[in-house]
């Protein structure tokens, strides 16, 4: 067994853009955006920097493939710049291997940024992907929303709830995050919605409305990671550590065996049982304060309660409709409005994750400030239900 | 003894209402009121006269495994959707028949699936066995506000010709070759182009088809009143009946063409009908099946005793009760291509296809041939060499495994209103085959309400996507609920 990742690494900075439809801003003004205020967070220069990881999904609207573009954004001084891709789950994943650089000791100080332009598209929503010349021959042209909206069928099913409590349950992880993006000026959405408005919002993907469906934003996000010793040499005290990394990717069982349900995301509960045994935690609901989960759509949040053993099976609807996520509920969820409001540019959405962690922790989240917390989880999950990365971080304050 | 040892055909689900189009043309075309009646069969979006022709072939070969039997496909037709590329080689495919089947398009007229029916005849007893499967299918495409658009209908038939198990005894044909126009259709063309329809019924189908239906009976032996069932496809009202009259053929004879419900199907018509009649037909009755276009060619059978132990999968008269009505007469444009609606951004994806990929992969894609792991039992779609049992992931245990014919549940589903779709929503979802295996596949043939966790589905071949800027149509197979059908006897009065 390895020895995981818990306290060898420490966050040095962290900087995130106004996340939205930003019209005004080019990709590489978003990145600059980002990176300028993780570096003025870390208090170091570009020459400090070792090694880059750079997290961007939809290269061909974007700023094309390779390295290239964030070194040339940010005129790097010709160090490693890796291109992370992997679906919306890359923004952890170049997270983990600018901390696994570190921790190995092969750098000192690295960055990892984010960065998704999504809204030069002309259109609402993703874009299409390309998935290669063999899958769109029988895999139907589908789209996120009823992608992530067949958890509802099958969760229906499975749990034989009622679909009106089932609406209102998704309807309230909704409302829950807009309430608290409104207390976010960097969130894409920054107004409350009532119970009346999702319930009657126009369908997207039966069962999910528009309120169910998370926006489409642009925007970047970066950190720089370094060993703790590092960062107190560098005068830095009260550290937020990384505890656990962990990253489960399906293997082609649930899409293709008739041993899934359908009704729960298999990786996710593979990640988030390693993350918890890397980070030591053994009593999920007592020791995590606030999670920041991939609500790519709210039936994804309410399920994925369960996957992380925040509920119990079967119980995410009576446990979202009684508070248990909500601000000033037991572990409050999306405190920063989650991909719902803060918005998803793919790409930066694990780092803006962990953002929110990083403020938390430090005490510097402004109007939406949670009391003392001490441990953050964030669930950053790309690609379907039946076939995706699931990536499970778990981060706290250094050990005193 | 040589004749039909199968048979079968197929409607698609959707029926326009003739009512609907009159209604909306009327302002235009005031003159069609009178045919403000009944219904037509209309292709879904993700049809046309290759899927029914699968269809039809499945209808009359049923669910059966082997169909090293079929020998020959010859594919008849005038709307086949490629000019190059072997239509019928597509079906072979679609039907996992041996490569060494003798596969042809024929077309040209509207009788050719007669021409080709005399043809497969002939090889049957040129190679002394091995049953050739004749289909037909048409998908005729009309201008809107035209008689054609209200008169045609869509649809494909299928018979099986061998010399074991004969249902219905071949005794003889009649041809008849003239160079009589009464339309055309150019290559590259979509719509035909018709004459004045009181010269094709007066000189053409008068007086033509009855020489072919003539020298049929003589070539049979059979005289003209002995005739139980005589089978004439026409758009136009009681010519068959005055044909018959002119042959000595009996009144009660003729075979009610489903103008009311179906409409014309062009060259499949006479096929489809007399699949119909085989379904009823009683041992010893003499069916002449006759059709016209470029001349005329007839047909003569006798029915055998063998003719009740056969029934095809659904047959034609299910296929007509399982019909629902369409009265969305801006949707059949749309599907005929005589609409553009605004497809927004999503619409221009490109979808053009490898055809590396999709020849490598052609079992799976044209099959639905899965792989089953011949340790573990488990069924992989698409195949794959190493099978995804979790813990034991074995290598190369994976054998050909054939989905199409069996039945699936819906696990999970969802009906999505976002991506560019010809008949929204777009609805899929993952379907549960019985004895194993699982594909996210797309639903077909539904209306609102018909998909649902559980739902029992089937499987049939549609088109997948249409490569507009390229002209190409990729197939694959589609997962449509199962359907209770109305019984045959309702139907059957047509």
């Amino acid at each position: 067994m390895a020895s995981g990742i818990k306290d060898k690494v420490a966050v040095l900075g962290m900087g995130c853009s106004k996340f939205g439809e930003r019209w005004d801003a080019s990709p590489e003004d978003l990145m600059v955006e980002a990176y300028n205020e993780a570096m003025a967070d870390a208090g170091i220069g570009p020459e400090q920097l070792d090694a880059a990881w750079f997290s961007t999904h939809m290269p061909d609207i974007g700023v094309g493939r390779a390295g290239m573009a964030l070194a040339i954004a940010l005129r790097l001084p010709n160090i490693a710049v890796t291109r992370v891709e992997n679906a919306c789950a890359g923004g952890s994943d170049a997270v983990r291997g600018a901390v696994y650089a570190v921790a190995s000791g092969a750098c000192d100080i690295a960055i990892a940024v984010g960065m998704e332009k999504l809204k030069d598209t002309g259109y609402g929503g993703l874009p299409t992907a390309t998935v290669g010349t063999y899958i769109p021959q029988w895999y139907p042209n589908a789209v996120a929303p009823a992608n992530f909206a067949q958890l509802a069928s099958a969760y229906q099913r499975r749990f034989q709830v009622d679909p009106k409590l089932l609406k209102r349950a998704i309807s309230h992880v909704s409302i829950k995050s807009h309430a608290n993006g409104a207390k976010n000026p960097k969130a894409h959405f920054q107004q409350a919605i009532t119970e009346e408005q999702c319930l009657k919002a126009p369908i997207i993907a039966e069962p999910l409305g528009l309120y169910d469906c998370a926006g489409v934003s642009d925007g970047a996000a970066a950190v720089i990671v370094t060993r703790p010793d590092i960062a107190h040499s560098l005068g830095k005290r009260d550290l937020v550590t990384f505890k656990a990394l962990q990253l489960a990717t399906s293997n082609g069982w649930e899409m293709h065996s008739n041993d899934w349900d359908g009704s729960y995301v298999h990786t996710a509960r593979i990640a988030a049982k390693k993350a918890y045994a890397e980070a030591g935690i053994t009593k999920p609901r007592e020791q995590i304060s606030m999670t920041e989960v991939h609500d790519c759509f709210s039936i994804t949040e309410l399920i994925t309660m369960e996957d992380l053993g925040l509920s119990d099976d079967g119980q995410a609807v009576r446990d979202v409709l009684d508070g248990v996520f909500d601000a000033d509920g037991k572990i409050p969820c999306q405190i920063d409005g989650g991909l719902k409001c803060f918005g998803h540019p793919i790409g930066a959405s694990g780092i803006r994750m962990l953002y929110e962690m990083y403020l938390q922790l430090n005490g510097r989240a402004g109007a939406r400030q949670l009391k003392d917390p001490s441990i953050g989880l964030i669930h950053n999950l790309g690609g379907q239900p039946s076939q995706n990365v699931c990536s499970v971080s778990i981060v706290g304050r250094e050990p005193g | 003894m040589i004749g039909i040892v199968g048979h079968g055909g197929y409607v698609p689900w959707l029926r326009l209402s003739r009512r609907t189009v009159v209604d909306a043309n009327a302002w235009y075309a005031p003159q069609f009121a009178s045919k403000a009646k009944g219904t037509r069969a209309m292709v879904n979006f993700d049809e046309d006269s290759l899927t029914m022709a699968v269809a039809a072939a499945r209808d009359c070969l049923g669910a059966g495994e082997d169909r090293d039997h079929v020998r020959g496909v010859y594919l008849a037709s005038n709307t086949l959707p490629f000019v190059e590329r072997l239509n019928a080689g597509i079906v072979c495919e679609a039907l996992t028949l041996r490569d060494d089947v003798e596969a042809l398009d024929l077309g040209g007229s509207q009788r050719t699936a007669l021409s080709a029916v005399s043809q497969a005849i002939a090889r049957v007893k040129s190679n002394n066995g091995g049953n050739v499967l004749v289909l037909a299918a048409d998908t005729r495409k009309t201008r809107a506000a035209s008689a054609q658009e209200l008169d045609y209908g869509d649809g494909a038939g299928a018979v099986l010709i061998g010399n074991k198990g004969v249902l219905a005894e071949f005794l003889g044909a009649g041809t008849v070759n003239v160079d009589f126009i009464d339309h055309f259709r150019a290559s590259g063309e979509d719509i035909d182009y018709h004459w004045e329809e009181r010269w094709v019924r007066d000189e053409g189908l008068s007086k033509l088809a009855p020489k072919a239906i003539l020298a049929a009976l003589e070539t049979a032996n059979v005289k003209a009143g002995q005739i139980d069932h005589f089978i004439f496809p026409s758009t136009f009202a009681r010519i068959d009946r005055q044909i018959a009259k002119t042959c000595g053929i009996k009144a009660e004879a003729v075979v009610n063409t489903l103008s009311e419900s179906v409409g014309d199907t062009g060259t499949a018509h006479g096929l489809l009908l007399l699949s119909l009649v085989l379904e009823k037909a009683l041992p010893g009755q003499l069916i002449l099946l006759a059709q016209f276009g470029s001349g005329a060619e007839a047909l003569v059978f006798r029915v055998t005793d063998a003719v009740r132990s056969f029934r095809p999968a659904k047959g034609v008269s299910q296929w007509i009760g399982r019909g629902v009505e369409e009265k969305n007469y801006t949707k059949f444009l749309s599907f005929n291509d005589q609409l553009r609606l605004e497809r927004g951004m999503r619409g221009e994806q490109d979808r053009k296809t490898a055809l590396t990929t999709a020849y490598r992969h052609k079992s799976a894609l044209m099959g639905l041939v899965a792989g089953r792991c011949e340790v573990t039992g488990t069924v992989h779609f698409p195949p794959s060499r190493i099978s995804y049992d979790q813990g034991k992931p074995l290598q190369d245990t994976q054998k050909p495994y054939k989905l199409a014919e069996r039945r699936g549940r819906v696990l999970s589903w969802s009906a999505e209103y976002l991506s560019f779709h010809k008949s929204p929503p777009h609805t899929y979802g993952q379907v549960d085959f019985e004895g194993g295996g699982r594909i996210l596949m797309e639903f077909t043939d539904i209306a609102k309400g018909d998909i649902a966790s559980d739902t029992n589905v089937e499987m049939v071949f549609r088109i997948k996507d249409v490569d507009e800027r390229r002209a190409f149509t990729r197939y694959f197979w589609k997962a449509t609920p199962i359907r209770s059908v109305k019984p045959a006897a309702k139907t059957a009065k047509e």
